[in-house]
């Protein structure tokens, strides 16, 4: 499989890639050392604190803050009066965009209250009991209006409208017709009519799929200081400082270059921390007092208040011909954006049928308004959702079929040249390989056994992006190199994007000190997501390797007083051509300073070769058929990495896609009252799986180099949550029966469909 | 949080002057667990009484003839691992080694549990079918309620003001005697009871046939509930009559009275109300066979 392709450079005896050393943050982050943005403490610093709104729906009719400033203590209170007015225009931001009106609506409401926890005014205080305090100080009358909170009903005529000037973006033209569905969108392949008129067997299915959140531990937060100099610095948990940067900026009307970012280690963010929420009303406060003000959001205001993934309604429809093929495939996706708009049907339907070589496709996507928060991007944000629909699907073609899964999936695989009904061609690809995999596994031979137990499989893709990223690297006399780069480091990136250049320069990972820049010392650097950190960011520490490397080609030159053109550089040595003189990495940085001074490497890319990434699970799973539950007996992913450059991250991501996807497709779910009121904003109603709810997940890394990379590295962080919500739906069938097309499947959804399969409500 | 004053009483006596003494916005502490998550989400309290120096309220003792003494402030996680508790007790060691995390169990208590009067507490239900009783200090001494009786309503119990719970005392188990606890939670661990139920049995000497019989549920109406006619539709029943214990389950399911909630559907948690007591009645009469 090494052969060099395009970008790739079919290397076979890598030194550092595949290994895996001590991680570069560990240490710091075991002993409790690394810094957070709650960790932040400064001289003078001011608290701040949000009042939210009470009701899903509503306008707001006055906003009286006057008991407020009048607390003893309060140093500042704002609505979106003190935010700059701003105009229509899309913001991209790395992994999904922003109207600047709308973003300057969602962090302080302007006019109308959009979900239940919509920020409405923010203070500040000298501590944070005292904000809090002042929080309940003032007094902010509404007009209830009725809450939406569906998409069908949200799509309904007669809808209450939540943006009433909003219309509907159809094909490219906007319809000028009022109305939440703020776009739709069709891809189309081949004649799907066709294809269902010559199909010997079609399945058409409904699926509803609940809101969710990312879960990510560390809450937002952003500390921010207006300097008398009008220079902004903000602190802050973000995956991407620059568009951090970037959207305050524009918020706050002023230049990029009077806003510098500082990135703090991130606890954890999956999609959710990229848009920004507090950083504004913190920088404003700051103005306002000449101080510091720090502001962290509780966890129910995370839940309220920040970006969950879309919940979505589903119907697809799948044709299949006489030989086991896949001849059509329909899916209407109409998928939730929360308050404002935004775009989750759009990378579902780049990946619902994405595994699979169908001639005949036809997707119809819809973006719909509804009084939730704003909806934001979650690991492979939208493809959780279509793979439900399509793999449940698949799981049913099959078993009419009476043929196994995998050798399905395998017989109408995706490959090298296939097109998917967004566009893109292939390149190579790893999908079938995951399949044999998958086949050839001892879980898939292993018989299960036992009442109630079932196993399922499900697919899953992802398209994965490249986007910007920077590099700086310079040469220190001891032979390390100082890596500084703009990815914030969630998943070991530090290390995956170090070991890419040591690789280059014949250096040890340890050799090598990667730090994480603020936005004023590293170039711009989109953010860490779209599975394109170890891609990108690794391929620009790649470059700036070569960089130094070509540098100190020319300092041995000098050195030996030969043409750099007589110089060779292998495995961490200089030689000359005549092998007669040669000089180690080390020896040669400690020498710099009598050769032209110190060496410096730096790069820039936006690579687009980013291959796609493929992922197969089996699952086993127990139904207690009496209660409901589903019990995970055992899980293994199967996944193309193209070149796993620190085999653990890649373990590590596949678990932790999996784990958040068995929470989604069991128990987790934004539960609305009638009022379209959160009644689960805490971690102990809006469950997440423990550590108890899960076996070791069992991993295996399949390697497809990617063509569109040097090493053949894929992203590896998102695919591993598109397969397991349809996984355990099929193994649930498996076991017990009953065709689970809602989620979550709660053990009381699970309790009702075995109700409806078996009448009555069961004995006790 | 706002501000308020904090008192250690080193006695009874000396904390039910403090209660008398306060305008009645007080708040007691044992372990905190539910407290302190109180007074951050809003709750306003003017003092709060920690109880954890008073002996009586941490004690946690045993008597052959007064039975076990579990001091109001006790943890969880030294009740289980008291060993009498491990012998004697098991139910009570299901209930307390369930609730929250570790570190939630080194503080909680079984007296912060009562008072907090939670439908879904997760001790009530084993107490109760222990028979075990509360201990309740006032202005005018100290009085016994049964715990089936110490709740009145979703965060509401007997404790009058100036009242606090001091102990909680449960009997010696008799011989061939059994008692399990067990709880419905969509996850594993961490996690509030859908419904919760336990059941104690007494066998006779051959530990065949049930000579008495006690069924509690949670979660499943406004207090714990002791379903007298559970335990009524076992006494006298040999120990593998399914339709006794269908009966049993049945009385369950009768007296539940749940709401729907984001945590369970009434159908669910009715239904759910037969299937724990099932599983508690078979744990417990397993329990009383190996005794």
């Amino acid at each position: 499989m090494a052969t060099k392709t395009e970008d790739y450079l079919g290397i076979t005896d890598y030194k550092v890639i595949g290994t895996r050393p001590i991680r570069h943050d560990g240490v710091d982050k075991v002993v409790g050392r690394a810094k957070y943005g709650a960790d932040i403490d400064m001289a003078g610093m001011l608290h701040g604190a949000v009042v939210r709104s009470p009701h899903a729906h509503a306008r707001i009719e006055s906003i009286d803050t006057s008991k407020a400033e009048a607390l003893a203590g309060v140093k500042a209170v704002i609505t979106v009066e003190d935010l700059p007015l701003q105009e229509d225009k899309i913001e991209d931001l790395g992994e999904g965009a922003a109207n600047l009106r709308h973003l300057r609506a969602n962090v302080l409401a302007d006019g109308k209250v959009l979900y239940h926890g919509h920020a409405v005014a923010a203070v500040a205080a000298t501590d944070i009991h005292t904000a809090q305090e002042a929080v309940d100080l003032i007094d902010v009358e509404y007009e209830v209006l009725q809450p939406v909170l569906t998409v069908q009903e949200a799509m309904e005529e007669d809808a209450p409208l939540l943006l009433e000037d909003q219309t509907t973006q159809s094909l490219g033209e906007d319809t000028g017709q009022k109305s939440n569905v703020c776009t739709h969108f069709r891809h189309e392949l081949g004649d799907v009519e066709k294809g269902f008129a010559e199909a010997e067997l079609v399945i058409e299915r409904e699926f509803d799929t609940a809101t969710v959140h990312q879960g990510y531990i560390e809450p937002q937060n952003a500390t921010a200081l207006w300097a008398a100099d009008d220079q902004i610095t903000v602190w802050c948990s973000t995956q991407g400082a620059f568009t951090v940067r970037e959207q305050t900026a524009q918020i706050l009307d002023v230049p990029v270059s009077q806003v510098k970012v500082v990135p703090m280690e991130i606890g954890g963010g999956f999609g959710g921390k990229i848009r920004i929420y507090l950083e504004p009303l913190a920088a404003i406060l700051s103005r306002q007092t000449g101080r510091p003000v720090k502001m962290v959001m509780s966890r129910t205001e995370v839940l309220q208040a920040t970006g969950p993934t879309a919940g979505s309604y589903i119907k697809c429809k799948m044709g299949i011909d006489k030989a086991g093929k896949i001849i059509a495939a329909y899916a209407y996706m109409a998928y939730e954006s929360g308050g404002f708009p935004g775009s989750w049907a759009a990378p579902g339907a780049m990946c619902i049928f994405a595994p699979y070589n169908i001639p005949n496709v036809l997707i119809d996507g819809y973006e719909v308004l509804v009084n939730k928060p704003q909806t934001m991007a979650y690991r492979a944000p939208g493809a959780t959702n279509a793979a439900f629909a399509s793999e449940t699907i698949i799981d049913e073609i099959c078993e009419q079929l009476d043929v196994d899964p995998l050798e399905f999936r395998l017989n109408n695989s995706a490959r090298e040249g296939t097109r998917r009904a967004d566009g893109p061609v292939y390149p190579r690809i790893g999908n079938e390989e995951c399949v044999k995999t998958a086949l050839s596994s001892e879980h898939y031979a292993t018989q299960l056994s036992g009442k109630n137990r079932g196993r399922g499989i499900a697919s899953g893709f992802w398209f994965n992006v490249g986007l910007k990223s920077s590099a700086a690297a310079s040469v220190n006399s001891d032979g390390t190199v100082s890596l500084v780069e703009g990815s914030t480091d969630i998943g070991g990136t530090r290390t995956s994007i170090a070991m890419q250049l040591a690789e280059v320069l014949g250096i040890r990972a340890e050799d090598v000190k990667p730090q994480v820049a603020d936005t004023d010392s590293i170039g711009d650097t989109d953010v860490t997501g779209g599975s394109r950190t170890t891609f990108a960011t690794g391929w620009a520490a790649y470059q700036c390797a070569l960089d130094i490397k070509e540098q100190l080609i020319k300092r041995a030159a000098k050195l030996w007083e030969i043409s750099a053109d007589d110089v060779v550089f292998d495995d961490g040595t200089f030689s000359s051509s005549d092998s007669s003189k040669t000089i180690s990495f080390k020896d040669l940085a400690g020498m710099l300073d009598e050769i032209g001074g110190p060496v410096m490497g730096r790069a820039t890319v936006n690579p687009s070769g980013v291959g796609g990434a493929f992922a197969v699970m089996i699952v086993d799973i127990e139904v207690d058929t009496e209660t409901g539950k589903v019990e995970i007996l055992r899980v293994s992913m199967i996944q193309d990495a193209g070149k796993a450059v620190y085999p653990s991250y890649v373990e590590g991501q596949m678990q932790g896609g999996v784990a958040q996807g068995i929470g989604w497709a069991l128990n987790e779910e934004y539960a609305y009252n009638g009022d379209g009121l959160l009644a689960n904003a805490s971690l102990l109603d809006y469950r997440m799986p423990t550590c108890l709810d899960l076996p070791m997940i069992e991993t295996h890394i399949v390697e497809v180099p990617n063509p569109g990379h040097p090493y053949g590295v894929r992203g590896v962080g998102e695919v591993p949550i598109v397969p397991p919500a349809a996984a355990v739906a099929n193994a649930i069938y498996d076991a017990v029966g009953v065709r689970m097309t809602n989620l979550p499947m709660s053990p009381a959804e699970v309790l009702k469909a075995l109700w409806a399969k078996n009448g009555g409500t069961g004995t006790a | 949080m706002n501000a308020f004053d904090y008192a250690a009483p080193q006695s009874v006596d000396e904390a039910i002057s403090l209660l008398s003494a306060g305008n009645g916005n007080i708040g007691m502490l044992a372990g905190g667990t539910d407290l302190i998550a109180q007074l951050k989400e809003g709750r306003k309290i003017d003092l709060m009484i920690d109880l954890k120096q008073i002996p009586e309220a941490t004690a946690l003792s045993f008597d052959e003839d007064s039975g076990l003494s579990i001091g109001a402030a006790t943890p969880c996680s030294k009740i289980y691992s008291y060993d009498v508790v491990q012998s004697r007790y098991p139910a009570l060691v299901d209930c307390t080694s369930l609730i929250g995390s570790i570190q939630i169990q080194n503080r909680g208590t079984v007296g912060g549990n009562f008072c907090n009067a939670s439908p879904a507490a997760d001790t009530p239900p084993a107490v109760i079918v222990l028979g075990g009783t509360c201990r309740i200090a006032g202005p005018n001494g100290t009085r016994e309620v049964a715990a089936e009786d110490f709740f009145t309503g979703p965060g509401q119990s007997v404790l009058q003001s100036g009242e606090f719970l001091v102990s909680i005392q449960v009997p010696t188990p008799a011989a061939n005697s059994g008692a399990f606890f067990l709880r419905f939670i969509p996850r594993n661990e961490m996690d509030i009871a859908v419904a919760n139920a336990a059941a104690s049995v007494v066998l006779d000497s051959d530990k065949t046939t049930i000579q008495e019989a006690r069924v509690a549920i949670g979660a499943v109406a406004p207090t714990p509930l002791l379903i007298a006619d559970a335990g009524a539709a076992l006494v006298g029943k040999a120990v593998d009559d399914e339709d006794a214990i269908e009966a049993a389950c049945a009385a369950s399911r009768a007296a539940a009275r749940p709401i729907s909630d984001m945590r369970g559907t009434i159908e669910q948690r009715i239904h759910l109300s037969g299937v724990l007591t099932r599983r508690a009645i078979q744990g417990a009469i397993q329990r009383a066979k190996e005794s």
